[in-house]
C-alpha cells in the first residue's frame, strides 16, 4: 500500500472537518509541520482544536491559522511570543487549556498506548488540579490525568522511507514521536524521503505502523526564534545572556 | 550592597556536585552555567529534549533544529543525547534529575511557589515548572529579593501556585534561606549578602525565619 503523497494538499485530502481535534508536533518553531499546518489553513477547515506545546509565534505556524480565525481551542503548555494569540484569547474569541508541559507530554504518549488515564504528582494543590480524582500513593498525593488522542496528528520529521519510518534530528524530536501514535491517522512531513530499507532499522525512532501518510516538503522553512551565538574567541559558557 | 545577578547565580552555582544532572530556568538561573566550580562535572537537561546542553553555537554555526527550552540556539557536547518531551519529562517526573534551579514570583516559608500567573493579566502558561518542580529532588529558586510592591518572601503566597511545598533553598540578592519543606523546620536564613544587613533582611521579608548564619 501507498504511504507516500505528491504535495501537502494531498496528503491531508478527505481526512480535514470541521471542529476535529488536530495534534501537531514541535516545540516554539522548533520541528513544527509547517507545511501541513499551512496546507490545513489552505484548506479552509474551522473550528479546530489543536493539542500542540505552543501555538507558534506570529506570522509563522499556528498563528497562521489563528489569522485565519481557523482555531477554536488550544491545548498547550506555553502560548508566550505571540500577541495574535493573546488578543484572540483576552476578546473572549479563543479557548486555552494550559496543560503541564510533562502532563501534556505523558497524556499523548499514554493516549497512543491505549492507556486512558495516569497519576502524577504535577500541579498537585495548584489551578490544575481543580476538579480532577486525587489519590494517595505510598503517602504521596497525585492527580489523575486523562490520556489525549486526536482525529489526526501532523508531524515533521528529518527523515522517512516509503514505509512511514521515521527519524527526528536533535531537538527538532520533541513532541513529534509521542503525537504519531495519539491520533487516528497520522501525517508526516520530512525533509528527506527515502526507500524502505535505507534506514537502519535499530535507528528508526518512529515505526511505520504509526504513520499513514507521508510527504517530502525539503528543508527550506525552517525558523529560529532566538539566535544566540558566541564570538569565535571567547571561552565556552552556556548560556551567556545577550 | 546587595548582590548583583551574576553574584547571586554564582551563590546558586554553589549547590552543584560532580555528578549532577540539572535543569536550568529562564533568567538568572541560566547564568549559573557560567559559575560551575572547577573540578567539577554537571550535565544540564533542556526539557524540550536535550541532555548534555553544550554552549551557544560559534557565529554561523546556529541550526535550527538545536535549542534549549529558552528557544535559544545551542550547541552539542560528546556527552550530548536527545530525546522525546516523554522521555524528557519521565527523568524529571521519575526524580532522575538532581538540581532545578529557577526563578520565581513568590515564595512562601513552607516552600510554597508561585512563579507562572499573575490572575488578571495575560497568562503565558506554566511550560515545563510544574512538572519540575513537582520531580526533582531538589529545588533551589534564584529571584530578586522584593517585587516593586513588596516582598516575594510570604507566610503564604496570593498568586496561584506552581507547586506546594516544593523549594528547598532561595538565593536572593539580599541572602540565602534553606526551607525545610516537608518537616516542621520551616525556612532558615543561612547567609548574608555582602554588606548586607540581618536588619535590611528582616524589614523586607514578610515570611517567618529562623537565623542560623553559618559565619556569624
Amino acid at each position: 500500500m501507498n504511504k507516500v503523497y505528491p504535495d501537502a494538499k494531498s496528503a491531508l485530502e478527505g481526512i480535514l472537518k470541521d471542529g476535529m481535534m488536530i495534534m501537531s508536533g514541535g516545540f516554539g518553531l522548533c520541528g513544527i509541520p509547517e507545511t501541513l499546518s499551512d496546507a490545513i489553513r489552505d484548506s479552509g477547515v474551522k473550528n479546530l482544536t489543536f493539542i500542540s506545546n505552543n501555538a507558534g509565534v506570529d506570522g509563522i505556524g499556528l498563528s497562521r491559522l489563528l489569522e485565519t480565525r481557523q482555531i477554536k481551542k488550544m491545548i498547550s503548555s506555553y502560548v508566550g511570543e505571540n500577541k495574535l494569540f493573546a488578543q484572540q484569547y483576552l476578546a473572549g474569541e479563543l479557548e486555552l487549556e494550559f496543560n503541564p508541559q510533562g502532563t501534556l507530554a505523558e497524556r499523548i504518549r499514554a493516549g497512543g498506548a491505549g492507556i486512558p488515564a495516569f497519576f502524577t504528582k504535577t500541579g498537585v494543590g495548584t489551578l490544575i488540579a481543580e476538579g480532577k480524582e486525587v489519590r494517595e500513593f505510598d503517602g504521596e498525593k497525585y492527580l489523575m490525568e486523562r490520556s489525549l488522542f486526536g482525529d489526526i496528528a501532523i508531524v515533521h520529521a528529518w527523515m522517512g522511507d516509503t514505509a512511514g519510518n521515521l527519524v527526528y534530528r536533535k531537538t527538532a524530536r520533541n513532541f513529534n514521536p509521542m503525537m504519531a501514535t495519539a491520533a487516528k491517522i497520522t501525517v508526516a512531513e520530512v525533509e528527506h524521503l527515502v526507500p524502505a530499507g535505507q534506514i537502519d532499522p535499530d535507528h528508526i525512532h518512529t515505526p511505520g505502523i504509526f504513520v499513514k501518510r507521508i510527504v517530502q516538503v525539503g528543508t527550506a522553512k525552517k525558523h529560529i526564534e532566538f539566535r544566540t551565538t558566541r564570538p569565535r574567541t571567547a571561552q565556552a559558557a552556556t548560556g551567556v545572556e545577550v | 550592597m546587595a548582590w548583583t545577578r551574576e553574584q547571586m547565580a554564582a551563590r546558586a552555582a554553589k549547590e552543584l556536585r560532580d555528578g549532577y544532572y540539572v535543569n536550568l530556568g529562564i533568567g538568572i538561573p541560566t547564568l549559573v552555567s557560567n559559575f560551575i566550580p572547577e573540578g567539577i562535572e554537571v550535565n544540564l537537561q533542556s526539557e524540550n529534549g536535550m541532555l548534555g546542553m553544550g554552549p551557544f553555537p560559534f557565529e554561523g554555526e546556529e541550526d535550527p533544529d538545536l535549542i534549549n527550552a529558552g528557544k535559544q540556539t545551542v550547541s552539542e557536547l560528546p556527552s550530548t543525547s536527545y530525546f522525546s518531551s516523554a522521555d524528557s519529562f519521565a527523568m524529571v517526573r521519575g526524580g532522575h534529575i538532581d538540581l532545578s534551579i529557577l526563578g520565581a514570583m513568590q515564595v512562601a516559608q513552607n516552600g510554597d511557589l508561585a512563579n507562572w500567573m499573575i490572575p488578571g493579566k495575560m497568562v503565558k502558561g506554566m511550560g515545563g515548572a510544574m512538572d519540575l518542580v513537582a520531580g526533582v529532588k531538589r529545588v533551589v529558586v534564584v529571584m530578586e529579593h522584593s517585587a516593586k510592591d513588596g516582598p516575594k518572601l510570604l507566610k503564604k503566597c496570593n498568586l496561584p501556585l506552581t507547586g506546594e511545598r516544593v523549594v528547598d533553598m532561595v538565593v536572593t540578592d539580599l541572602a540565602v534561606f534553606t526551607i525545610d519543606k516537608h518537616g516542621k523546620d520551616g525556612m532558615a536564613l543561612i547567609e548574608l549578602a555582602d554588606g548586607v544587613t540581618l536588619e535590611e533582611v528582616k524589614a523586607n521579608t514578610e515570611a517567618e525565619f529562623r537565623v542560623a548564619l553559618k559565619n556569624a
